[in-house]
């Protein structure tokens, strides 16, 4: 098996990826497996299996790069993501369930997401950014330039619009900057606003953090200028202000799936039946489940998504929580070996490259797997190297890729 | 390079741990509590159980006429649908029902059609299925998988025939309804109100519906509720009070002569509100209940006495001699006409102004006339002098002004505006040429370009009865907007009113042209119109537009009647205003009802009218 060995660079993290995608191929074919079959689901899991086969091949070319150079390609491949995601907004298409986005570029007879290859480009992108410091970021203003250039592509991609994929962003950038050695409090000010937006559908809440934000501004006086205190107060004043402008700016189906988070029954034909049949679905999976392409819930082609972001109902079905258990551990043994390479990489550019990879993964498997079960509003966002996606497989093994090869280098 | 201290990196990282273990707990701990802990409630009674989402229909609100009268409600009916499922089941499904609904072979195949286009929703095979078939079918229940008996409620309209055109009917939603904006929480399958009251209160009557988990089983039989997520309930629709009396158009209904094709519309003159809105001839909603039979929708549309039109409020007619009264009213506002002025020359039977000679009805002629004599009669020789002194541009500006080129805004859907020159640019854009000022002699006695619905010469003579003003004629008391203009004003002060009213009088006085429709408790006056049709020897229409009260006060109802084809106002359209008229004030004060009512029908029928030809001063 050494070939084995060499092949992977880090066979902890490249073995949990490749039991994830063939899990995750075997999902698919029995979320295919259903009464009236579908031509979106049917055979899907022989097109995902021949991703797996170009992401393999992919994951090879990309750990032969020199750490270096991959460094050096950092800015142009963020230029010509950005590039293409802005063109995806002009001449984009919507595909199989998300129909109404503009999220796929058509190039010959591929069709691709430019959102999935802007994380790649975004993680290195910052990663080369904040390795050029010479100290960690002390003060609120130093958190500017990193969050301006993932705000580019994440804004593009609000306007596809794809609310899930934008969340990734936030997640790779808060994590590389953690990883930059940012003191905590400058993190939680920088993500205040957005705390404000989310709480500010309750006045007394907001209220009640508005004063824990001044108290958190008045405990660190000394590391903010009064110019950064105000601009954060202000912002956050801001963000309580547009909350009901910006809700009613949202599309319907946004609305809902915040509103039937809290209560099923209020969309009972839309995003609520979708979250209903998902908790009948993982509820009736029980401890052990119904057994591998057995899920009768699933039969029935409850969800339009089955294969792509409700992936893991299926498994919480079919597999039980045993099963559940499992994938949920692999996702553990997946991040954890991120964070143990980090730790162990002296290089500043690898140990942020890792914690990006760790941010949009995070954010990934968090989100899709808790809105199954209720855990948080449903999102469209997939379930890495599990989901039904060309493109996101590809990316999600180019991630693998770099990370085994920027930790080796170290 | 700032994280090259190794103590700093391992600090990070063992928060960064600490984080991947809390957001994996967190993971699992709701899958073990979704699963293990709450798996029960959340777990089908089988596996080979399922969820289904049904729909619960709400009830439409009742509608109540003025008296608190049921004109609208709703009754339960069963429906009988097959639960969504593969083509081939519902297939073997319908093939089941066939012979116990009695379908036939093009009904089974239209289903099956349905079922291939909407393969996630049930498939409603029988709106409104008998009593006794549903009872059949839940014996059978066990070998009937998919079946899935519902009740849900009928709309069911009381003296439906009498009220087609003002309620409406309600039906299946369209997919060109589905479009519209408006519409767009609807979904398809459901009721909706399509034309009439229905339609315009649609907002308010149709409530929202609810919705109810089931739980069948592996072939599709209903075995449970769901536990694990409650449904909600319907919420019925809200109430309609109407201005209408249901009394009302129920007797006009009966009276209006039998196969004639007509309108009759009754305004309340205290606020305007519709006691009565017929349109003749009438069909009943009820038939639309629950998906009219298609060839019966044919037959309705292809009968050429169109008794879909609503006649009342969409047909449009020459307003004839009960417009004089609006030309009397421009002359006595512009002070062309005193009240008891005669014109200068007396009718002979024809006029002529230049070269254009125009008749009088009445050949023989009548004399020399003041304005009352002149409505009493209906002269046209009086009114083309007055038409003259008014001037065609005058004519035109003050008759639009008074809004005979626009519509009331009653509240029903559909709504026809009257047709009426603007300005004397009209005849140049319809004809090409400019109008000669004999045009004026046509308009003066309610002919040439002047096209009126019923419902708004009942408005004009509205503002008549009050002080010049009328509201918007409105059919519902209760529920929606109001409208944006409360009515509209003539300008006219009491004086004129007067000389109109007293003109009306002479009508039904002695010798009037609707002398015969006097009745015995109150006063009615108006005016009788004969509308002539594009070709000679077509008959006539009969108008008919009055005011009706207690002697001595203030003028309660007004009625406006056309009888198409029925030769003559005084005859035809008179009787039936007069007997409505009549129906409502004796059950507004408590008189008891009588078949002989007017004048005229006292004298058919021998009955001695000692009252007749007297005025009462109360």
């Amino acid at each position: 098996m050494t070939w084995y060995r060499r092949w992977a660079g880090d066979p902890e993290l490249v073995t949990v990826a490749l039991v994830l995608s063939l899990a995750g191929i075997a999902m698919i074919f029995s979320a295919g497996a259903v009464n009236v079959p579908s031509p979106v689901t049917e055979g899907a899991w022989i097109r995902q299996a021949v991703w797996l086969a170009i992401s393999l091949v992919v994951f090879t070319v990309v750990t032969s790069i020199r750490t270096g150079w991959i460094e050096g390609l950092a800015v142009p491949a963020f230029v010509v993501a950005v590039l293409l995601l802005g063109l995806s907004l002009v001449i984009g298409t919507g595909a199989g369930t998300a129909a109404g986005m503009e999220g796929w570029i058509d190039v010959g007879p591929v069709r691709f997401q430019p959102s999935e290859l802007a994380k790649v480009a975004a993680i290195l992108g910052i990663a080369r950014l904040l390795a050029a410091r010479e100290a960690p970021p002390a003060y609120l203003r130093e958190l500017l330039a990193p969050s301006v250039l993932i705000a580019v592509p994440l804004l593009l991609v609000v306007l596809q619009p794809d609310l899930g994929t934008a969340l990734a962003f936030v997640g790779l950038l808060f994590a590389a900057l953690y990883w930059a050695g940012t003191p905590l409090h400058l993190l939680f000010l920088l993500a205040s606003p957005g705390l404000a937006l989310i709480l500010s559908f309750n006045t007394w809440v907001w209220s009640a953090y508005f004063v824990a934000l001044a108290l958190v501004l008045v405990v660190y006086r000394r590391s903010l200028f009064v110019a950064e205190s105000l601009a954060v107060a202000l912002a956050n004043l801001g963000a309580g202000a547009i909350a009901n402008p910006l809700w009613s700016s949202l599309a319907d189906y946004q609305k809902n799936r915040l509103l039937v988070f809290l209560d099923p029954a209020l969309d009972p034909r839309g995003a609520g039946w979708n979250l209903i049949q998902s908790k009948v679905a993982i509820g009736s999976g029980g401890l052990l489940g119904k057994g591998f392409t057995q899920g009768t819930q699933k039969r029935l082609d409850f969800l339009p998504e089955q294969h792509t972001d409700f992936i893991f109902s299926v498994v919480g079905e079919e597999l039980g929580f045993v099963g559940a258990l499992g994938f949920i551990l692999l996702f553990a043994l997946l991040l954890r070996r991120l964070v143990y390479l980090a730790e162990a990489t002296p290089r500043g550019f690898s140990g942020l490259v890792l914690f990006g990879i760790f941010g949009t993964w995070l954010v990934h498997i968090f989100i899709n797997v808790g809105m199954t079960v209720g855990l948080v509003p449903i999102t469209g966002i997939p379930l890495p190297f599990v989901s039904y996606g060309g493109t996101f497989l590809l990316a999600c093994w180019a991630m693998t890729a770099l990370a085994v090869r920027v930790a080796r280098e170290a | 390079m700032n994280v090259d201290d190794r103590t700093l990196r391992l600090g990070r990282g063992r928060l960064a741990g600490i984080i991947v273990v809390a957001v994996m707990g967190l993971l699992a701990t709701a899958f073990f509590r979704a699963q293990v802990i709450r798996g029960a409630s959340w777990t089908l009674q089988s596996d080979s159980n399922r969820l289904r989402l049904v729909s619960v229909p709400a009830p439409r609100g009742t509608v109540f006429d003025r008296y608190g009268t049921v004109v609208a409600d709703n009754v339960p009916s069963y429906s009988v649908s097959l639960l969504p499922a593969p083509l081939d089941s519902i297939d073997a499904g319908l093939r089941r029902l066939q012979p116990l609904l009695g379908l036939d072979a093009d009904e089974v195949a239209a289903l099956v059609e349905r079922a291939r286009a909407e393969p996630r929703l049930p498939l409603l095979v029988d709106q409104d299925a008998d009593y006794d078939k549903v009872a059949a079918l839940e014996e059978l229940r066990a070998e009937l998988p998919g079946v899935f008996l519902e009740m849900r409620p009928k709309r069911r309209y009381a003296n439906g025939p009498a009220l087609g055109h003002v309620l409406g009917y309600v039906g299946e939603i369209s997919p060109g309804e589905l479009e519209l904006p408006a519409f767009d929480d609807y979904e398809q399958r459901m009721e909706i109100g399509k034309i009439g009251l229905e339609r315009e209160y649609e907002r308010e009557l149709s409530g929202e519906r609810g919705v109810r988990y089931i739980e069948v089983d592996a072939v599709g039989r209903e075995v449970a509720s769901f536990q694990g997520q409650p449904g909600i309930s319907a919420l019925p629709g809200e109430d309609l009070e109407l201005n209408l009396d249901l009394g009302l158009q129920a007797y006009i209904h009966e009276i209006f002569p039998p196969g004639g094709r007509g309108a009759v519309v009754a305004l309340n003159v205290e606020d305007g509100g519709i006691l009565a809105l017929y349109s003749a001839p009438s069909f009943d909603p009820n038939e639309f209940v629950g998906g009219i039979d298609p060839e019966r929708w044919v037959q309705l549309n292809a009968d050429p006495e169109r008794p879909l039109f609503n006649r009342a409020v969409v047909g449009r007619y020459p307003p004839a001699s009960t417009w004089k009264v609006a030309t009397a009213a421009i002359a006595l506002r512009m002070g062309v006409l005193e009240p008891g002025e005669f014109m200068p020359a007396p009718c002979t039977g024809a006029w002529a102004l230049g070269n254009d000679v125009r008749r009088c009805w009445n050949a023989s002629g009548h004399g020399y006339l003041d304005l009352a004599g002149a409505l009493a009669h209906s002269c046209n020789v009086f009114f083309y002098q007055v038409g003259v002194r008014v001037g065609l541009d005058n004519l035109v500006r003050e008759g639009a002004r008074f809004g005979f080129g626009d519509v009331c805004g009653v509240d029903l859907p559909e709504e026809s505006s009257g047709v009426f020159p603007a300005t004397l640019g009209f005849w140049e854009d319809r004809y090409g040429f400019p109008p000669t000022e004999n045009e004026v002699l046509s308009l003066a006695i309610g002919q040439g370009p002047n096209d009126q619905t019923p419902l708004k010469m009942a408005q004009f003579y509205l503002a008549l009865a009050r002080d010049g003003s009328a509201p918007t004629p409105r059919i519902a008391r209760t529920g929606g907007v109001e409208p944006e203009d409360a009515g509209w004003s003539l300008g006219i002060g009491p004086g004129i009113l007067d000389a109109i009213l007293d003109g009306l009088r002479q009508v039904t006085a002695p010798g009037g042209t609707a002398y015969l429709s006097t009745l015995e408790h109150w006063d009615l006056v108006g005016k009788t119109g004969t509308a002539q049709q594009g070709l000679a020897d077509e008959p006539a229409h009969a108008w008919f537009v009055g005011l009706a009260g207690p002697w001595g006060e203030p003028y309660e109802i007004v009625t406006a009647v056309i009888v198409e084809e029925g030769l003559s106002g005084s005859a035809a359209a008179a009787p039936v205003a007069a007997k409505a008229a009549d129906f409502y004030l004796r059950r507004k004060y408590g008189i008891p009802t009588d078949s002989i009512q007017t004048l005229r029908e006292h004298y058919r029928t021998g009955v001695p009218a000692r009252w007749a030809g007297q005025r009462r001063p109360g």
